[in-house]
């Protein structure tokens, strides 16, 4: 049994690598294809050609792609980033603290959506088709249905100028945990309300689609009651598809911040991300693109684990 | 009888189902009475409404049913007044219920052990330590190996003859008064069965326990049941004691039901040396993936004109891999096949369109063997297209001219999509479409294991009439010895993968027998209600042990090759 699963962890972290390769030539294509560059953002329209082609070469953007990439590409595998191109700040230290930030959102979304859509999931799947069931599923598909700036400004009409939470949550690292949760309180919410839809919908289908099942019938016909039959007997079998949803939604909550992080200015990887592109910070840009792609490698290869832990078939050989 | 003695009074039970056109009534007004340790054998065709009038004794319908008349008094109470809490607290603990396929009824994510207890402990019959050493207790007086251990398996650790033994521990945990039985060995193979009836009844008896048990198969009623009633489209066709009712049926369906089993084919004249055979299997082996366990080892048995070869063995013998060899969807590593004595390439991608158009399959669940989004004529239109190159009027005229061949009318079923039609008519659309592509060799792959007996003898009929009007030949795999007896010509028996007798029907059902195919004919159960109880103890005389089946091999290699598959 861990024989089977370190080789599969083994594996998908070979592919994950291949897979991150690509990833990374994308990536830097897609940066390539943006007009302008750094020289010309930060020169001005009025800047002389000259002065351009001069700054172009101090920055090392005259030479060709191929060249950059490559340089790239090896400084990142031992662990460099490299440097900033628009303040010349090592690109790790200032993702770092950034990086952290949206963790910890996501965390604090994690910890509210998660528990909250897995509740809803199992409360609509044993009273499905009553009114419970409607209503959850009307309320959360309403939620996920509205474009995310537009819940972020209706929590802050509603919550922040009524008093109760600030709606600019500008954290720093001296801030106690307290202070930092208190203010990540809004976004966190618009979060919850994008992604609690998905997970709770999918958990409601997986397990009324269990319901069919011959086993769930000798259940019922053992005298358990319907909401241990859903519990005990329907929710094991429909873990390896909750736990598929929950990793999607996860590197959603880290990767789909961008917009939630600008609209109460938090300082994390998204708005690192938006303020580098329109800076045509292209190392930055590059990163950070290559963090989100990671994390999305990184949390389906734990749903693929964790996914196999949870069904015996797969562990206990015959 | 003493009101006392009653345990279950069932009046005029009418259960209705849903279905496209609104309520429509399935069962029309039943009656059963139970009385304590008495042994109920409900038989019928599937459709009379044996199941469903099982679980209304446990005041239970299925989703889109609904009893709407009657009472079911279980025990001096109205289990229909009582509510759902009321119902659950019966369930399980007072009345019990073993379902059919044990290795879907158990719930995959937990340990059987802790899936046995989970009544006890829930009903608070008993608290979760002694329950798992009753358990136990009772996994020994079924008479399962190592019972202090294979409780810790999961289902998919267990074989199916184990599981159904450990469900009827399952059932047995709360000592219930009734127990309903729903077909629990019909998904087994004949040796299995018979220590699964064995163990069942033994333990019934012990506890004084009523039942009420299920079945098609009157042979297995025999054993079981104290008396039997016979059902036919929700209706009670008759019922009384079960020797009475085996000797001295009232109704015609009855003898009709009972006629089943006679059916015998005409002899054919013996195979002349001089003869090519169709298709000749040359020591023939194979094995899953390159380094698998070998499943077939040096098979070899011929299959001639006109004749039909039954293959028989019980699960995990080999029978359906040779099927899968001969059609070159698996390739074998030795050995060769020769078809009309050309040797045949081993995958079926190397071989011609000719060769495979002259060698179809039918299988055992046509359900899934035929795609739900196509029409019958679309079905059967395709390989007149692909082996024929057929198209427009033609196509349909043959397609038309098929159904008739499989005595379906072509007007009504042309257009059909396969969901609309029943199990008999989907195995016969199976079969048109075979030979649409004009084989001169049809593999069939137990085509009536699934099927109710009046249906299945229709499709071995048909099969019969078919091959003297087109001089076909059949490989007949089943491992249902009174199907063999019906229409098989030639007999290979199959055990782990190797031939242990092949020869006509004659020579190999006439003794003396290979230990195995002994032991096989022997596990057929008879009509006599005798039957089980003079074969247990005729094994017990000869092997001088409490154990109720020997195999003539003492290790069994069954393990590794389910694994394989």
């Amino acid at each position: 049994m861990h024989a089977s699963i370190s080789s599969l962890v083994l594996n998908r972290l070979l592919l994950g690598v291949v897979t991150l390769f690509v990833i990374s030539i994308i990536i830097f294509c897609g940066v390539e294809l943006l007009p302008g560059d750094l020289a010309q953002e930060i020169l001005g329209q009025s800047a002389t050609p000259e002065s351009i082609a001069a700054f172009r070469q101090q920055l090392g953007l005259d030479r060709p792609a191929t060249e950059r990439y490559l340089e790239w590409l090896l400084g990142v595998v031992s662990g460099d980033f490299g440097a900033s191109l628009a303040n010349g700040r090592e690109i790790s230290e200032l993702m770092g603290e950034r990086l952290g930030n949206t963790l910890f959102l996501a965390g604090m979304s994690a910890l509210i959506s998660i528990p909250l859509a897995l509740t809803l999931g199992v409360l609509a799947a044993l009273y499905r088709n009553t009114a419970f069931d409607k209503g959850t599923s009307i309320c959360t598909l309403t939620a996920i249905s509205y474009p995310e700036f537009f819940v972020a400004y209706i929590l802050i009409f509603l919550l922040a100028q009524t008093g109760f939470f600030p709606s600019i949550s500008n954290i720093s690292g001296d801030m106690s945990l307290m202070e930092k949760a208190y203010r990540t309180v809004l976004p966190a919410l618009t979060m919850t309300m994008v992604v609690t839809a998905h997970m709770m919908r999918m958990t409601r289908a997986a397990l009324i689609n269990l319901l069919g099942s011959p086993y769930i019938e000798m259940a019922r016909l053992k005298g358990v009651s319907p909401a241990r039959v859903i519990v005990r007997h329907a929710l094991p079998n429909a873990l390896g598809i909750v736990i598929n949803v929950i990793a999607l939604n996860l590197a959603y909550l880290v990767v789909g911040v961008v917009i939630v992080e600008v609209v109460f200015v938090y300082p994390g990887l998204g708005q690192l991300l938006v303020d580098s592109v329109a800076k045509r910070d292209i190392t930055v840009v590059q990163a950070c693109s290559l963090i989100f792609a990671m994390t999305y490698v990184l949390l389906n290869l734990l749903a693929d684990v964790l996914s196999t832990l949870s069904n015996p078939r797969l562990i206990h050989q015959r | 009888m003493t009101d006392n003695d009653l345990l279950l009074n069932i009046k005029g039970l009418r259960i209705e189902a849903l279905s496209d056109d609104g309520w429509n009534e399935i069962v029309h007004g039943v009656d059963l009475t139970l009385k304590r340790g008495e042994v109920m054998g409900l038989i019928g065709e599937s459709g009379a409404g044996k199941s469903t009038i099982g679980l209304a004794a446990m005041g239970f319908t299925r989703d889109g049913c609904r009893i709407s008349g009657g009472s079911v008094v279980f025990d001096g109470e109205e289990l229909l007044e009582k509510n759902e809490k009321q119902k659950q607290a019966l369930r399980g603990s007072r009345i019990a219920y073993v379902a059919q396929s044990a290795a879907s009824s158990f719930n995959p994510a937990h340990r059987l052990i802790d899936q046995c207890c989970e009544t006890a402990v829930l009903h608070n019959v008993l608290d979760r330590d002694t329950a798992r050493d009753e358990a136990v207790e009772l996994y020994e007086k079924l008479r399962l190996p190592n019972p202090g251990e294979i409780g810790f398996r999961y289902p998919h650790q267990v074989s199916g003859g184990q599981l159904q033994r450990v469900m009827t521990a399952m059932a047995m945990s709360c000592k219930p008064d009734l127990i309903i039985f729903d077909e629990p060995t019909t998904a087994l193979d004949v040796t299995t069965q018979i220590e699964v009836l064995s163990a069942i009844r033994d333990i019934v008896r012990q506890f004084n326990t009523a039942a009420i048990y299920i079945t098609h198969d009157l042979a297995v009623v025999a054993q079981m049941a104290d008396k039997i009633k016979v059902l036919r489209y929700g209706n009670e066709v008759e019922e009384a004691d079960t020797r009475i009712m085996l000797s001295d049926p009232k109704e015609e369906y009855t003898r009709s039901l009972w006629a089943v089993r006679s059916h015998r084919s005409v002899e054919k004249p013996a195979v002349k040396d001089s003869d090519v055979p169709i298709i000749s299997i040359q020591n023939i082996s194979a094995s899953y993936g390159s380094d698998g366990p070998r499943v077939l080892h040096d098979v070899s048995f011929d299959i001639h004109k006109g004749r039909t070869v039954a293959v028989v063995g019980e699960s995990g013998s080999g029978k359906s891999t040779t099927a899968r060899c001969l059609s070159g969807l698996l390739p074998i590593s030795e050995g060769c096949i020769l078809h009309n004595g050309e040797e045949l390439p081993i995958s079926s991608k190397q071989r011609s369109k000719e060769q495979l158009r002259e060698l179809q399959m039918i299988y055992q669940i046509a359900d899934t063997a035929l795609n739900p989004k196509q029409r019958i004529c679309d079905i059967i239109g395709r390989p007149l297209q692909f082996f024929l190159g057929l198209r427009g009027e033609e196509k349909k005229a043959r397609v038309r001219e098929l159904l008739t061949l499989i005595e379906l009318d072509p007007d009504i079923y042309y257009s059909r999509y396969p969901t609309e039609l029943s199990g008999g008519q989907k195995q016969r659309i199976g079969i048109a479409r075979a030979l649409a592509a004009e084989p001169d060799f049809i593999i069939c792959d137990e085509i009536t294991s699934a099927l109710d007996q009046l249906v299945a003898e229709g499709i071995l009929k048909l099969l019969e009439r078919l091959q003297s009007e087109l001089g076909l030949s059949y490989m007949f795999i089943t491992h249902d010895l009174a199907t063999v007896e019906a229409i098989a010509d030639d007999v290979v028996v199959m055990q782990y993968g190797k031939v242990v007798e092949a020869g006509t029907k004659h020579e190999v059902f006439r003794p003396p027998h290979h230990p195995y195919t002994e032991l096989l004919l022997s596990s057929v159960p008879d009509m006599n209600p005798d039957w089980l109880t003079g074969l247990l103890q005729q094994r017990a005389a000869m092997d001088g042990s409490g154990e109720s089946v020997k195999r003539p091999e003492a290790s069994n290699p069954k393990e590794s090759v389910c694994q394989s598959n």
